[in-house]
């Protein structure tokens, strides 16, 4: 069976060998590159620009972009034929390849969030490791608590007033180049899609653009919403009187600085969102207007065959929706949750569009491929490009933070500050 | 200790040696920017000669000739002669040295794939003799009343 | 402090080493000065001559191993039928390895529609192969180095190196790429360059019936391919791409995508 074939149904002339290569991983891979971008941009308001209202998002956002940033290249591996042979990229990159770039930007951009990290928790490490190594006959799991602190910590355990100082100021840098690579690192993913100049809907110089401003708007949705999800654990939490030591507050309180935090975010999210969907808009616009040979077929794709995923789905529950919530007054923590989740779908459906949309049609311009997302696999193929491996994409992120927050503490953390 | 601000840059220096290490032992020899440049030609060179060494199947009717010289005179001056033997005998390779390999095609959807009549007069299709394979004796092997070594009426 | 000072030391010494090592393999500057080849492999297809049999897409499957019974394929035809009515039908199931035996039109999705012989205005055949473009945009996208392009113009691709992402397939306007169903790495005709190598026709060159297909060097002049190429009207299939192939159709029509 050839790839792609078994969920590819062709209707009129397509070529023979056409099918639906890039499916649902491909989807998966700007949408989680989007979320890396998103949340860093947003970490980085408070870093850079000082907006003071942030700060408790800041270094959530921060640790969760770390998480992501595990997550964003495994649709592209899972894509592959030969996931093994992925490493190829680093070994003999062709930097005519908008891909071979992934391999240098996405780790450029893998440093700057790990050492802005590293200096952040720096004295935090120290804090865990000095205690633990003068302890006297460690057990097996302080052992290995050790060894892990002992490494986070790079060798360096001066935790002075001055050292901290110095710390602030990187942080403030590292952010500050941050912003700009994370910008590249997904707007070189649009880059990838409308670089293509064989395909018809995908080939336009807004496509890194508008991915860098739905990226953002998806970012800060997602952080949004596991912001609330773990204040409301916290608030469980509290209300049982479980009370662990580093949560001072009462629930009324957590309330209060959760809603201020969403308000402020809030706000920046529906500026991005206006901005993502004024260049959609502008390029279909564009295109209609201009009219070129493959307009016939886009159109019947755009206004026909993925007329609901399109405007029904994409621009009506996942951007006028959300942007009618968010606008109207009292916002409330609810709203907040089905705005934000109805954004993410948005910026979701947006990709669906753009990678499955890109391939609906034919390049004889005169036919229509289907996509048919496998549901219940039956093969370890079906499963990973299926809708069992988008599910495991989708999880991965939320496992990893778990893991992480046991070493970079979000929420502890806040107390000592 | 005095400029621990560096450290994460030194691990990010490390981990850009080992990958730089790694290249010269796992990137082949020959592999490199080659005829076409970087852009066209950043290859594998030894790539070039795996693929010059796939095995040929298809030998042409001259290889067929000096073993088959009657049934070559035969179907030479025919119609059909512009047919070469293995597109329907099958490849010959490996043929002299293990006869029985050739897969002989004697059925009909070979014979239609040309005398299926498509009403085409715009190519050299249409001026082939066709029949409509749904009522010309279905079901029938052509070569059951046709000679395909010697085009023409039945036997 | 000393022992320190020491690693630090070597630590440079291997990172300095690594990075003159690393950037003198990726660009060698010998290798862009290498000779250019005399050879450029070009394809004429005669499309007013194609007879729709798909002889030449047996030949290639069986000649190049792709599984006979896939539906992908490194050469197809198409076939075209106008009717009266202005509309252009077209199609080419299974890309046309059984041949054109029923004037019924493959609309896929199981669905056929019968054309009339008084409703034709006109009908013809037209084989397509990778046109192994001067600028190769699917050379140009891979990531890797695992497909590239010959001194004599022929684009190839690197089963052992190829990762497999598809963007090479995305990349091409022609659609002529495709994995492989047994490699499952990036596959497309290249002149069957096993056989042109040594001198032999194409597969597709050799079984076709009535000389629609030829291969040719369009850097010899007095190779009749490249003179037709030079002295009649020629075209080719795309060029907005810019890609500029090397497959040249004579007897083409306007219809043809």
């Amino acid at each position: 069976m050839v790839h792609g074939e078994v969920w590819t149904i062709k209707e009129l002339f397509v070529y023979p060998n056409e099918f639906i290569y890039w499916s649902i991983q491909i989807v998966m891979y700007p949408f989680m590159t989007g979320l890396v971008a998103g949340a860093f941009v947003l970490s980085s308001l408070y870093h850079v620009f000082g907006v003071k209202q942030l700060k408790d998002m800041a270094r959530f956002a921060l640790v969760f972009s770390f998480a992501l940033l595990f997550v964003a290249p495994m649709p592209i591996v899972l894509h592959l034929q030969f996931p093994f042979r992925g490493f190829n990229i680093f070994m003999t990159p062709h930097f005519t390849s908008a891909i071979a770039a992934f391999g240098i930007v996405f780790s450029a951009y893998g440093a700057i969030v790990a050492s802005e990290l590293w200096f952040i928790y720096r004295k935090h490490f120290v804090e865990i490791a000095l205690p633990l190594k003068e302890k006297q006959d460690k057990t097996l799991f302080e052992w290995f608590k050790y060894l892990v602190f002992c490494a986070l910590t790079l060798g360096v355990y001066d935790i002075s007033e001055e050292s901290l100082k110095r710390d602030e100021k990187a942080i403030k840098i590292l952010a500050g180049v941050g912003i700009p690579v994370a910008m590249f690192l997904h707007g070189y993913a649009g880059f990838i899609f409308g670089s293509v100049k064989a395909n018809a809907l995908w080939m336009t110089p807004l496509m890194p653009v508008i991915f860098i401003m739905s990226a953002i708007v998806s970012g800060i949705a997602l952080c949004m919403l596991t912001y609330i999800v773990t204040m409301e654990i916290r608030k469980i939490l509290v209300s049982r009187k479980k009370k662990p030591s580093h949560m001072p507050q009462t629930t009324e309180e957590i309330k209060g600085v959760e809603m201020h935090v969403i308000k402020m975010t809030a706000r920046y999210l529906l500026f991005f969102l206006i901005a993502a969907i004024s260049l959609e808009l502008l390029d279909l616009i564009f295109r209609g207007y201009t009219a070129v040979k493959s307009w016939d077929v886009l159109r019947s794709v755009i206004y026909g065959r993925d007329f609901v995923d399109i405007f029904i789905l994409q621009y009506g529950l996942g951007n006028l929706v959300p942007f009618i919530l968010f606008l109207m007054p009292g916002l409330t923590i609810r709203r907040a949750v089905v705005g934000t989740i109805l954004v993410l779908f948005g910026v979701f459906m947006m990709r669906w569009n753009v990678v499955i949309g890109g391939q609906a049609f034919s390049l004889t311009f005169a036919g229509y491929m289907h996509y048919h997302l496998p549901i219940i696999p039956h093969d370890w193929e079906t499963f990973k490009e299926g809708l069992g491996g988008a599910l495991s994409i989708f999880i991965m992120p939320f496992v990893l933070f778990w893991i992480f927050n046991k070493i970079f503490p979000v929420f502890s953390f806040e107390k000592s500050h | 200790m005095k400029n621990h601000v560096f450290r994460p840059l030194l691990v990010v220096i490390g981990l850009v040696a080992i990958v730089l290490i790694a290249r010269l032992f796992i990137v082949p020899k020959d592999f490199g920017v080659w005829e076409r440049g970087y852009m066209y030609g950043w290859h594998r060179k030894g790539n070039e000669d795996e693929w010059k060494a796939v095995k040929v199947k298809f030998q042409g009717r001259e290889y067929c000739k000096d073993c088959h010289s009657q049934q070559y005179s035969q179907i030479s001056g025919t119609p059909h002669f512009r047919i070469q033997c293995e597109n329907c005998h099958g490849p010959a390779i490996d043929h002299p040295s293990d006869p029985p390999k050739l897969n002989i095609d004697r059925r009909r959807d070979l014979c239609i794939r040309c005398h299926s009549y498509l009403p085409y007069p715009t190519t050299v299709r249409g001026k082939i003799k066709g029949i409509n394979p749904d009522e010309h004796n279905p079901g029938i092997e052509c070569v059951m009343c046709h000679n395909p070594h010697k085009a023409s009426k039945p036997i | 402090m000393k022992r320190r000072d020491f690693f630090k030391l070597s630590l440079k010494g291997v990172i300095t080493a690594g990075l003159a090592k690393g950037l003198f393999e990726l660009v060698k500057p010998e290798h862009i000065l290498a000779s250019t080849s005399n050879i450029r492999r070009v394809f004429l297809i005669d499309a007013q001559e194609c007879c729709g049999c798909g002889l030449c897409i047996k030949a290639c499957k069986l000649e190049n191993e792709i599984p006979y019974e896939s539906s992908v394929s490194r050469t197809w035809i198409e076939r075209y039928v106008l009717t009266k009515d202005g509309k252009v039908h077209a199609d080419a199931t299974n890309a046309g390895k059984d041949g054109f035996t029923s004037t019924k039109i493959d609309l896929g999705m199981g669905k056929y529609k019968d054309i009339k012989k008084e409703d034709i205005k006109k009908a013809f055949f037209v084989p397509k192969l990778c046109n192994q473009c001067e600028n190769p945009s699917c050379v140009q996208v891979c990531p890797v180095g695992a497909t590239y392009q010959a001194a004599d113009g022929v684009v190839l691709v690197d089963r052992k190196w190829c990762i497999g992402c598809g963007y090479c397939i995305m990349a091409c306007p022609y659609g002529v790429r495709f994995f492989h169903p047994k490699y499952r790495t990036a596959e497309k005709c290249n002149f069957c360059y096993h056989r042109i190598s040594k001198g032999l026709k194409t597969a597709c060159v050799q079984a076709c019936v009535f000389g629609s297909r030829k291969l040719g060097n369009l850097k010899d002049p007095n190779d009749p391919v490249t003179k037709t190429i030079m002295t009649e009207r020629v075209w080719v299939l795309k060029e907005e791409y810019g890609t500029k192939p090397q497959v040249y159709y004579t007897n083409l029509s306007m219809e043809v995508r």
